[in-house]
């Protein structure tokens, strides 16, 4: 649209009162993709370092998982073809860790989901404390995920914590049982970890979810109420048909985001105890910063886009289907 | 509509019915406030506890018993905080990095927003295509070309390197959240000092930038705490002590084995959330409009 309006300048001198188009300046006719001189002048200092420092070093991680590049070798890299991927599927421990980052990547997204939903739906009733329910639901989005991790840590200590008090107060720890050390115990590790994520990342899902609310039409909701449908009923048929496109989206963007996930983990049990909570991200960075093992940790890396990507596909096709029927 | 005032009473058939309704709109109301409740608690009491924590004394930490209320509460961990780690140091090196970052990422993107929102190009949609993609790719494809891109210049372990990767990597969502602000803006102004003569780094400058400043703020703002938070590359990339930033210092405290000693832990941890708090208070009534803004499709 500015483009007709910046094109009149260039052309003013030439074209007026004539019927025949003005001439095309030199700037006109070096276009590129529909941008001429100028536009690309404003564009390239941003598009140049996604080109070169994101886009390009990815195709080249995606390469390099058909090699055997690792660190500090002096042998040159040599190029494998599919081994890495042949070696990673015979690789249980990978596959165990796969499976842990599924749990926890779908484990995760639903209760966010789930809780955010029913914040969101709170925050937009009229009701006192809203305000402090607002902030305080900010401030898990706003911290460190290290500082997360570290701040968990503190409420599940099997001593010092607050968690094993609490339960011990409300009588679900008798007072003859040991406390539990959440973090370190081979069944209870996973769900403490769950929760935290379920902690860190249920704010911006709720900003998000609160956002989409305001979607919802008003006098719709009201004439629903007033015909006397019930609190589900308005929920099902005016609240959710609104708020489906944005909650689609942020639940998509959320899967991606806990299945890549690493910093809480890393804090909060470094993968232990016996692997137990040990995502797939964080094998794969022990595998390349550790080990050393580029080449294989890179395709770690193709196989996970690739999962997520089928995935993503599935639950995507699958709602867009529920939206046409 | 406010929810507190009286609903549109119906015409009740009877007084009982009438009475009814409202009983169980008060009880709703009241399910309501204890599920706020709920929340309000699970939302603050793991801060609480970090905060109480920062402030007991080790013989408070040490014992089997723990209380919300530190019985002595002092100081002590802050200042141990310091000793123990180059806790002021990292922070400068925090401070540096997220603000240059920020600040080269948001001067970059403001034109290159402009651009994107105000020609529609094949360019445009290839952009936004790649920053929602990039967004699928695990950290680990991201670091190790980046590792052996940097080591190559010998940028490894230097706050310049750590720079250029936040650059990049914030920059698709301050473009993202820019067009939004950019879209916001009136087009019929620039077409106006268009007519009068003005070249596009004029209309830029002195038409968009002024009508812009709210939203450059907020980009400003969410693009340094997303660097100052920043954990995992820096754990990558920087390796002597003197450079690291906050979020790899707090971990230092861990210790082996996760024996860490919680009160000085705790205070760090305090210490280093301030700035992203501080920055998200001024943000928040931005940040839902913002992330929208950038959502709703040209």
């Amino acid at each position: 649209m500015s483009a007709a309006t910046v094109r009149p300048k260039a052309g003013a001198g030439a074209g007026t009162g004539t019927g025949a188009p003005p001439p095309r300046t030199p700037a006109e006719r070096r276009r590129v993709l529909g941008l001429d001189r100028g536009a690309w002048f404003l564009l390239a200092p941003a598009l140049l370092p996604i080109l070169v420092l994101s886009a390009g070093p990815l195709l080249y991680a995606i390469s390099l998982a058909f090699t055997d590049a690792h660190t500090g070798r002096t042998a040159t890299t040599r190029f494998v073809g599919v081994d890495n991927f042949a070696d990673l599927r015979l690789d249980s421990l990978f596959w165990e860790s796969f499976r842990i980052g599924l749990v926890w990547a779908v484990c995760v997204t639903a209760l966010q989901l789930l809780l955010a939903l029913g914040l969101a739906l709170l925050l937009n009733q009229n009701l006192r404390f809203r305000w402090l329910a607002r902030t305080l639901a900010l401030v898990p989005w706003a911290m460190p995920e290290v500082v997360v991790g570290i701040m968990w840590q503190l409420v599940y200590h099997q001593d010092a914590g607050i968690l094993n008090k609490t339960l011990r107060q409300l009588g679900v720890l008798s007072g003859t049982s040991g406390n539990i050390d959440w973090l370190t115990h081979l069944s209870w590790a996973l769900p403490a970890v769950i929760l935290v994520g379920v902690w860190a990342g249920m704010p911006q899902t709720t900003v998000v979810l609160l956002a989409g609310l305001q979607n919802v039409p008003r006098e719709l909701a009201e004439a629903a109420q007033l015909d006397g449908a019930g609190v589900w009923r308005r929920f099902a048929s005016v609240t959710w048909p609104a708020l489906k496109p944005v909650a689609v989206a942020i639940t998509a963007l959320n899967f991606i985001w806990n299945f890549n996930s690493f910093g809480l983990v890393y804090v909060l049990t470094q993968g232990g105890p016996g692997g137990q909570t040990r995502l797939p991200m964080l094998f794969a960075y022990e595998e390349a910063f550790k080990y050393g093992q580029f080449g294989y940790a890179a395709a770690m890396g193709v196989v996970m886009i690739a999962v997520v990507a089928v995935l993503l596909t599935l639950f995507l096709r699958k709602r867009l289907k529920e939206d046409a029927a | 509509m406010s929810a507190t005032s009286p609903l549109p009473v119906r015409a009740a058939p009877g007084a009982s019915g009438a009475g009814a309704a409202r009983a169980r709109r008060a009880a709703a109301r009241m399910g309501q406030y204890l599920g706020l409740l709920c929340y309000l608690v699970f939302l603050a009491f793991p801060l609480l506890w970090l905060l109480s924590t920062s402030f007991k004394s080790p013989q408070e930490l040490g014992r089997i018993d723990p209380t919300w209320i530190p019985e002595h509460p002092s100081l002590d961990n802050f200042r141990e905080a310091f000793a123990a780690q180059p806790l002021a140091r990292s922070a400068l090196n925090s401070l540096l990095v997220a603000g240059g970052a920020t600040l080269i990422s948001v001067a970059v993107a403001v034109p290159a927003a402009y651009v994107l929102v105000r020609h529609r190009s094949k360019v445009g949609s290839a952009a936004t295509g790649w920053v929602l993609v990039s967004q699928m790719f695990p950290f680990v494809l991201v670091i190790i070309p980046l590792f052996l891109l940097l080591k190559n210049f010998h940028l490894i372990d230097s706050l310049a390197g750590l720079i250029v990767v936040y650059v990049v990597w914030n920059l698709p969502f301050s473009l993202w959240m820019l067009q939004g602000y950019v879209r916001a803006v009136p087009p019929s102004l620039e077409e106006a000092a268009a007519m009068d003569g003005a070249g596009r780094l004029r209309i830029l400058r002195s038409i968009v930038l002024p009508l812009l400043t709210p939203g450059l703020v907020a980009t400003l703002m969410f693009s340094f705490v997303t660097a100052w938070n920043e954990f995992f590359f820096a754990l990558v990339l920087l390796k002597s002590p003197e450079n690291q930033t906050m979020s790899v210092i707090l971990t230092r405290f861990l210790g082996a084995e996760g024996v860490a000693d919680l009160g000085p832990l705790a205070a760090a941890s305090v210490l280093a959330m301030i700035p992203s708090l501080l920055f998200f208070a001024l943000l928040q009534r931005r940040l839902a409009g913002g992330m929208l803004a950038g959502a709703v499709k040209a």
